[in-house]
């Protein structure tokens, strides 16, 4: 059976229906982005799955005894809680510190172990949340736009990390991503969605979807279109002009 | 030995510090400090229905700082910001339960001593009251310690790890009331926010982690109630004043000693 099916998922706040007839699964060992403008549900979606979210209409069903690895979009820790890197990777995992030790290691942040979490850059904080998500071999690891505030750089590495993970672990992973140049090249699937699924498929499937470039553009044209790098068209164009570069 | 008043008032004063530093920890990190303000005046409503009903005060404090601490955390995010919240419902507990005293005629109550504590008139059953208070006050938040922590850090965290941060803000809540009602007679309604937060605030910059903070509240905690009764005792001043004051100053040498060290002054 799929990691998690999620069918005819309804959600609302109040009177204010942020997702409809939503239904997804996630099979292991794959990588599925979901994109989508701001207030398209894709936060409440992810929420509704760990259970933070109640569901008002549908059902979301998890595999027995399935692990989730979570990494949240932006983790702030109050200045007045003093936690080491070390006592923040056991907060729910009873693992021996060797095992963080190696599991920092695998993430590319060794020796953190007693620094404090209020030291730690934003690349260094994001890879031990990763880490911390890893640490009891979970099934599916969820991302809720894990690399925001990291520089293209930082980011490209993060999932590139990501990726390995999926490699060696057989790992699933379900990310909300609003990277979409990243979300091309290293998802399975993509789910495009704006309250409800608007397309799904491969990458290069929803790149053309129509509903997908109503939402995004093309990458030629539209303002949403920031981050586009598509591959399926040619920059070389041939009319009468000649790029200058900056100087 | 639990014949002197003295000793008896610092037993009490040590339970209370030592129920108040890990609870008290987790009002600082999760930015409770008027949620546990608004707790405490609500008690002396408890006590004026207490007296009315010839009931134990601390059954009647406890029940209604419960009731108060589970009203806001209903009401919250259910159209007015925290904060107002608090101040209407704490200020209007507080005064209903100042007027309600008002019309117990027939017993002369000494306001001043719910409002600021009555440390050196604790009595045995007092000790027993306030030590057991305080250990289930402990017992519950070492149980829960790790669930509240993470809850604290991050909700989603917390619902991914398969744990209800809902229920951990209960414990905390029901914490809450107890170290409320068991601290009314050590400091009083209107200093109990103060005997929670300021040693945990001081035993910040000393700490690397979180059970160490804890720890080092407890231990900073019952130094003001000791200290702070002997200077009560030899300055003759109120009691439980006293004691705060010993853990502001605390608070504040500890702090210019962190910014000192940080600085290099």
């Amino acid at each position: 059976m799929s990691l998690i099916t999620v069918t005819d998922l309804h959600v609302a706040y109040g009177a204010n229906t942020v997702l409809r007839n939503v239904a997804l699964h996630i099979e292991p060992g794959e990588i599925v982005t979901i994109v989508g403008p701001n207030g398209s549900g894709k936060t409440s979606l992810l929420r509704a799955i760990i259970g933070a979210t109640g569901v008002t209409k549908g059902d979301i069903a998890l595999k027995p005894g399935l692990k989730i690895g979570y990494v949240p979009q932006r983790l702030h820790i109050d200045p007045t809680l003093p936690i080491t890197v070390a006592r923040f990777m056991r907060l729910t995992n009873k693992v021996s510190k060797s095992v963080c030790s190696a599991a920092l290691e695998a993430a590319g942040v060794p020796d953190l172990l007693n620094r404090q979490m209020s030291q730690l850059s934003g690349g260094q904080f994001q890879r031990v949340m990763l880490a911390r998500a890893l640490i009891n071999e979970p099934d599916v690891l969820l991302l809720d736009e894990a690399t925001q505030g990291l520089d293209q750089r930082g980011s490209a590495a993060f999932y590139h990390q990501i990726e390995q993970v999926r490699r060696e672990t057989g790992c699933a992973v379900l990310m909300i991503s609003h990277e979409l140049h990243v979300v091309m090249s290293a998802s399975d699937r993509v789910i495009c969605l704006n309250g409800h699924v608007c397309c799904e498929g491969t990458p290069a499937v929803v790149a053309s979807a129509p509903e997908y470039r109503a939402l995004f553009g093309t990458g030629t044209g539209g303002a949403l279109a920031l981050y586009r790098h598509d591959h399926d068209h040619n920059h070389d164009h041939d009319h009468g002009h000649t790029h200058e570069a900056a100087e | 030995m639990l014949d002197d008043f003295m000793t008896r008032a610092m037993l009490a004063g040590v339970g209370v510090a030592l129920a108040a530093a890990p609870l008290g920890c987790f009002v600082v990190w999760r930015r409770m400090a008027y949620f546990g303000d608004a707790t405490a005046h609500a008690a002396i409503l408890g006590i004026a229905l207490a007296l009315a009903f010839e009931m134990s005060i601390f059954i009647g404090a406890m029940a209604v700082a419960l009731i108060m601490a589970l009203t806001v955390t209903f009401l919250s995010g259910r159209g007015y910001a925290m904060d107002t919240l608090l101040g209407v419902l704490a200020h209007s507990a507080l005064a209903f339960g100042l007027v309600a005293v008002s019309f117990l005629s027939g017993i002369r109550i000494d306001l001043m001593a719910y409002l600021f504590g009555d440390i050196l008139a604790v009595s045995r059953t007092d000790l027993v009251v306030i030590w057991g208070g305080a250990a289930l006050v402990v017992a519950l938040i070492l149980w829960r310690w790790s669930a509240l922590l993470t809850s604290t850090l991050n909700e989603e965290l917390a619902y991914a790890s398969g744990l209800n941060p809902k229920r951990e803000q209960l414990v905390l809540t029901i914490a809450l009331a107890i170290t409320v009602a068991v601290a009314i007679k050590v400091v009083g309604v209107l200093l109990i926010a103060a005997m929670l937060i300021i040693p945990a605030a001081a035993a910040r910059g000393l700490a690397r982690t979180p059970e160490a903070m804890a720890g080092i509240a407890a231990v900073i905690g019952a130094i003001s109630a000791i200290a702070g009764l002997q200077g009560a005792y030899i300055f003759d001043t109120p009691a439980g004043p006293s004691i705060v004051c010993v853990a502001a100053i605390l608070f504040t040498v500890l702090n210019l000693m962190g910014w000192r060290s940080r600085t290099g002054v």
